[in-house]
């Protein structure tokens, strides 16, 4: 078989338009599909950031929310409630606003302050400037150096701002590992701060961060929330809610799937066109190949050789030219949405496999129809 | 090896039904044995491509037999006769049927890597056959840079490539001069023929005669005629 394989190599490569015009097709339908998957994984990711950041492994929250920056506040007796319930073993407030600060050059802009629990700092940034404790200081803020960091100016420590007639003072400058969605620069400061520098309404718990004393744990922490009222979820749960309310709820999800099912058409169309005359100008050939002694399932072997090539090689390209591509935008935005994972790596994949088995079962059909007789009739 | 190469006995073939029946074979009979280039001629639509289609392995007559070197090649399942064609019997197409993506050495090659046989040896092979019919050297050339008929002489060295028993050439001067026609036929007799082959070509072509063991005539899907020549 190795030697016939060869020979179907040969036969695909050496008819270089053809080949060059599969290989396009392939890798633009591929390069389509990651990208456009890639860039709703990457807004997915971004738009759980805060939960990603905070890090806590579970979310007590109203029941209504459905995204981190939509919470409902909660009154203070559900930290008490969850700190005495069985299995918890530290729980914290959590404060998530939004606020409007105004910048030394007399302009306005729009934050998203994070009160951190005043007694452990649950949910600290990693700093890069600056000592953790100085956000005690009085006016202490610290801001995180992402690609909305120049929308505050460009701060160092010490700079100031005011946020509802008070006083802001930079006092460190922090990392995250998932910049935000919205375009928003992020404050960190303490939860009393926060509350009492942003008008709030009557609840200023945005939600109660649990650590359980075991993973086991987790289930009877749910109920008793559950019972309470509330609503305990894990951090990968918060984060699937999150993911769902996008997809589900906002048009994100179906312009997605509209994309994602034009580049599989338009790369289908292209690849199986494309490799149907290829096989229709060698009709004779493989004619000329079954006369002389080729077994149909030969002939199989060796469509569906030049078909499975041709698409991983466009696969390869295609996703080498995805990576590339948001490699590159990642060089110039540091926060650019788009991520690659083996989820759309995967999907891209076994779309690149559909339309290698229809363009080979056209191929496959139109072969084995060919009678030898057909090559002596001429 | 039995002196019988092939032998058909009360071959019909017919296509379509009712109205569309179209006949193109009427109880044929015929023996050729090996050692003897036979040829089979008539007018258009007469039958000899049915009948060398059929000889061949290629197309299944609606009745009758044919034995080729004793096998009957009609109660043989797909795969075998396509494993029993691929060694026992050489085609040389009218159009010649070469592969354009291919070199003249790669096509010459296939019979060989169709039969599994390493790809370098085969092309090795392949260069020694070029050599036979004259084309040394060409190995590396693609088929289009070749003559019509360094075309034909590239057919015959796949057909021969192989060395199979019988070797079956439809119309071999149909896309050539009569000079090239002439001098492929007599390379044919010359080199190719031997005791142990027998060759069978459809042709209308009468400037070749010369070179045939016998000619069968065809009309109307029946052998109506006989003509015996020296071998």
């Amino acid at each position: 078989m190795k030697g016939i394989l060869k020979l179907a190599y040969k036969l695909l490569v050496n008819d270089r338009a053809k080949f060059t015009a599969l290989l396009v097709g392939i890798t633009f339908a591929v390069f389509l599909m990651m990208f456009v998957t890639s860039m709703f994984i990457g807004v997915l990711n971004h738009s759980s950031s805060t939960v990603i950041n905070i890090g806590a492994s579970i979310w007590v929250m109203d029941p209504a929310v459905q995204t981190i920056s939509n919470s409902i506040g909660m009154p203070d007796y559900v930290l008490d409630a969850v700190r005495s319930m069985q299995g918890v073993k530290y729980a914290v407030p959590l404060y998530s606003g939004g606020a409007l600060v105004k910048l030394p050059d007399g302009t306005y802009q729009s934050v998203t302050v994070l009160g951190l629990d005043d007694n452990s700092l649950f949910g600290r940034p990693q700093l890069i400037q600056g000592k953790i404790e100085d956000i005690y200081a009085e006016n202490g803020f610290i801001v995180v150096d992402d690609s909305e960091f120049s929308k505050l100016e460009n701060p160092h420590i010490g700079s100031e701002f005011e946020l509802n007639d008070n006083r802001g003072v930079v006092v460190g400058i922090a990392k995250v590992s998932t910049a935000g969605l919205f375009g928003i620069p992020t404050l960190y400061t303490t939860y009393e701060r926060a509350i009492q520098y942003i008008p709030n309404p009557r609840y200023t718990i945005s939600y109660v961060l649990v650590e359980p004393k075991a993973l086991s744990d987790i289930q009877q922490i749910k109920q008793q929330v559950s019972a309470l009222g509330y609503l305990a979820v894990t951090k990968q749960e918060f984060m699937q809610r999150t993911t769902k309310f996008y997809v589900f709820e906002t048009g994100v999800g179906t312009n997605i799937l509209i994309m994602t099912v034009i580049s599989f058409i338009v790369g289908l169309s292209i690849s199986a066109q494309t490799f149907y005359t290829f096989i229709l100008e060698n009709l004779e050939r493989f004619g000329a190949l079954k006369a002389i002694g080729t077994k149909s399932s030969e002939l199989v072997g060796m469509i569906l050789f030049q078909a499975g090539f041709t698409a991983l090689t466009g696969y390869g390209l295609g996703v080498g030219l995805c990576t590339l591509l948001i490699w590159l935008a990642k060089a110039r935005l540091p926060s650019y949405a788009a991520m690659l994972t083996y989820t759309n790596l995967l999907l891209a994949f076994g779309m690149v496999l559909v339309i290698t088995a229809i363009s080979s079962y056209v191929g496959i059909r139109r072969v084995l129809q060919i009678e030898p007789f057909d090559i002596f009739r001429g | 090896m039995p002196n019988v190469a092939i032998s058909a006995k009360g071959l019909s073939k017919w296509f379509g039904e009712g109205e569309a029946k179209t006949v193109a074979l009427r109880d044929v009979n015929l023996e050729a044995m090996f050692g003897e280039m036979v040829y089979i001629i008539g007018p258009s639509g007469s039958g000899k491509t049915t009948l060398l289609s059929v000889l061949s392995g290629i197309l299944k007559p609606n009745s009758g037999t044919v034995s080729v070197e004793g096998v009957d090649i009609w109660k043989l399942d797909a795969d075998k006769l396509a494993e029993f064609r691929l060694n026992k019997i050489g085609f040389v197409f009218q159009d010649f049927h070469l592969f354009p993506r291919l070199n003249t050495g790669e096509n010459v090659a296939i019979p060989l890597i169709l039969r599994k046989k390493d790809w370098n040896e085969s092309i090795q092979e392949a260069a020694k056959y070029l050599d036979i019919v004259g084309l040394k050297g060409r190995a590396d050339l693609p088929p289009v840079k070749l003559s019509g008929g360094e075309q034909q002489r590239v057919a015959i060295a796949r057909a021969m490539i192989g060395q199979p028993d019988i070797l079956i050439m439809d119309e071999p001067t149909a896309s050539l001069d009569g000079d090239t026609g002439q001098s492929i036929v007599r390379f044919v007799k010359e080199k190719i023929l031997n005791s142990s082959r027998c060759i069978v070509v459809v042709t209308h072509d009468d400037r070749i005669n010369e070179f045939a063991s016998r000619i069968l005539k065809m009309e109307d899907g029946r052998l109506t005629g006989i003509e015996g020549r020296a071998a």
